[in-house]
């Protein structure tokens, strides 16, 4: 950390595109062309903007809505891919066990995969972030012992907490969300911290106290838009993660339940078809998945050149 | 020196205390397990005769109390499910989970050292980006998803290997294995390449990095110029320094190797103690659960207290860090 005197500010605005446009133009921009000038990035943002996107606009782009029972017949179950259906349509990638689309249940469970990815990792990064902010900037005996949690979880691979976790609250959304929470806010509070470290000692939070401002206030609105960077680069990498984590104990059987069909689901459920042949009933939700997982931690990983300075070569 | 290591087991014990604590309490608080032992039928008095014989009319405080005094003679419960003690059952289903983590160790050691040597040797070649790109893939694959592609291709396709179970095994020095015949042997192939992919793109990643960076030294340069042979100077010279980093960082990584056994074996139906673990949490088998936390936590913190130890050995700068903070 040698030149932090300028680069921070200048991150922080270049990641707010609506303030950043009418004040400074400059950092911004050339934001936006560092982070283009890799072809790779760009078109993993690109597949990852059109995988949102696939799960947004899902009615209106399926053929049929998995879970509406009026619209599935047990008849079209385990249909290779391209077979036409009862109702007259093409199952494009074949259709599962109940006789559902695969199509449509692959885009259907891209939204609950990602609203469960995204939601716990915004959680955990509220919570992280003030727990980190906290530790910061109180120091002491508060900080050591904030740290020492930290560090005694994240000692642990995270799968092995994600399980003992679902051991301990049962199972359902909520409960798989709040697991994910738990797993995630260690990264983001250590994160935090780190930066908000540096940032502590820094002329401007001086300057700040001087003024009289409150505590929470130079907490929040001083330190934290300047610790804002890192935190963006973890986000995203946690969030692929979570992603990832939520399939794999959905695939466990100890994650969602059948009423919320994410992708993991999907894959645990075309699994016993798998040694028969049917591959693509786990084949393709795997796909999605790891397309998803892939774009994002793409995206991170350009962010993180662009973004923090000491990687840039 | 004895200060630091005692302080360092002494940090060991605390850590191992308090995820004791919450864990028991933590599985023990939600939820009532008597429900899932009771008929429909049964009446009050029946229920709570249950209740007493699994031991959880006590307070929670007091089943704390009767857990730990146990603990320290070797029992950690009887698993509500098998009847048997909870320390057994994980045990006899250990050396599987060791010999599948083991055989993916040597996995990743054995593709991701020339792979990651490879490409840092010659890091502009297309070869070397192509091996890269894929680590980055081993990175972000699921573990859970590519055992399914490996039963798909190998097992289901082309059917070379089994894609389910262990082969036979027998006592060799006291350890249990199946290594000693070719059906042990395909029938662990999947499952531990499942469990290395993580570690092999790590290997590589580390490789690379470690070679790139020696390749600039002083030493190399001078081995180069003393005549000796490019083999001589990368296998010796370059590869015995960039050993040490690899093999500390796989050293540390067994534990998760351990942990994610759980994933690997259910898919492969391995009979280790990850899929124990699983069974127990899908049937609320509260004792294995915590006997397996137990287990799984102290082999993590002795693998991190033994590297920690060696490198204080090593390293003085270590030793003098830890005084100051």
């Amino acid at each position: 950390m040698t030149d932090t005197a300028a680069p921070p500010h200048d991150l922080v605005t270049a990641v707010q595109p609506t303030t950043a446009k009418d004040k400074a133009e400059t950092p911004f921009r050339r934001f936006v062309s560092e982070f283009l000038e890799d072809r790779v990035a760009v078109g993993a943002l690109i597949l990852l903007l059109a995988i949102v996107t696939l799960a947004i606009i899902a009615p209106w782009i399926t053929p049929q809505n998995p879970y509406d029972l009026a619209q599935v017949d047990i008849m079209d179950s385990r249909r290779p891919p391209g077979t036409t259906s009862m109702e007259g349509y093409t199952f494009i990638l074949g259709s599962d066990g109940a006789g559902r689309d695969l199509y449509s249940a692959i885009i259907y469970g891209l939204r609950i995969s990602l609203s469960v990815g995204v939601l716990s990792g915004l959680i955990a990064l509220a919570i992280g972030a003030s727990v980190g902010l906290i530790a910061a900037y109180v120091g002491g005996r508060t900080e050591t012992i904030i740290m020492r949690i930290v560090d005694l979880q994240l000692s642990l691979p995270s799968i092995l907490v994600a399980l003992i976790l679902v051991a301990m609250l049962g199972k359902g959304v909520d409960k798989i969300i709040l697991a994910l929470v738990i797993v995630q806010w260690a990264y983001y509070a250590r994160t935090v911290r780190g930066s908000a470290l540096v940032e502590r000692r820094k002329e401007y939070v001086e300057a700040a106290t001087c003024l009289g401002l409150s505590h929470s206030r130079i907490v929040f609105r001083h330190i934290l838009p300047n610790c804002m960077a890192p935190l963006i680069v973890v986000g995203t990498v946690q969030t692929a993660h979570a992603i990832a984590l939520e399939a794999t104990l959905s695939f466990l059987g100890v994650g969602l339940p059948q009423t919320e069909p994410s992708l993991g689901v999907l894959i645990s459920n075309g699994f016993q078809y798998m040694l028969s042949g049917r591959y693509w009933i786990s084949f393709f939700p795997g796909v999605a998945l790891l397309l998803t997982i892939v774009a994002i931690n793409l995206v991170g990983d350009r962010l993180r050149d662009v973004l923090n300075p000491r990687l840039k070569r | 020196m004895l200060a630091f290591i005692l302080r360092r087991v002494l940090q060991s014990v605390v850590v191992v205390a308090a995820m004791v604590v919450i864990v028991f309490f933590g599985v023990n608080v939600v939820g009532d397990p008597v429900w899932l032992y009771v008929s429909p039928e049964m009446n009050q008095q029946q229920i709570e005769e249950v209740r007493r014989a699994l031991g959880l009319d006590l307070p929670i405080w007091q089943q704390f109390a009767v857990f730990v005094a146990n603990a320290f003679t070797g029992d950690l419960g009887t698993s509500f499910i098998h009847g048997q003690p909870a320390m057994r059952l994980i045990l006899e289903r250990m050396p599987a989970t060791l010999e599948l983590a083991f055989v993916a160790m040597l996995f990743s050691i054995l593709l991701g050292l020339p792979l990651g040597l490879y490409a840092g040797l010659y890091p502009h070649r297309a070869s070397s980006k192509a091996i890269m790109a894929g680590s980055i893939l081993g990175f972000s694959l699921p573990t859970f998803w590519v055992g399914l592609l490996l039963i798909m291709i190998f097992a289901v396709m082309l059917g070379w290997l089994p894609s389910t179970g262990r082969g036979p095994t027998t006592t060799i020095l006291g350890i249990e294995t199946s290594l000693h015949t070719a059906q042990g042997w395909s029938h662990i192939f999947l499952p531990a390449l499942n469990l290395a992919l993580l570690k092999i793109s790590l290997v590589i990643r580390l490789t690379r990095a470690g070679v790139r960076e020696a390749i600039m030294q002083d030493y190399v340069k001078f081995a180069r110029a003393k005549g000796l042979s490019e083999k001589r100077v990368i296998f010796v010279h370059v590869l015995r320094n960039i050993l040490i980093p690899v093999v500390t960082v796989l050293g540390l990584e067994f534990g998760s190797l351990v942990a994610f056994s759980v994933v690997t074996e259910t898919i492969f139906a391995w009979p280790g103690m990850g899929k124990l673990l699983l069974d127990s949490i899908i049937r609320v088998d509260r004792p294995v659960i915590v006997a397996y936390v137990i287990i799984v936590v102290v082999l993590f913190v002795v693998i991190n207290l033994v590297v920690d130890i060696l490198y204080s050995i090593l390293d003085p700068r270590v030793r003098l860090q830890h005084k100051e903070a």
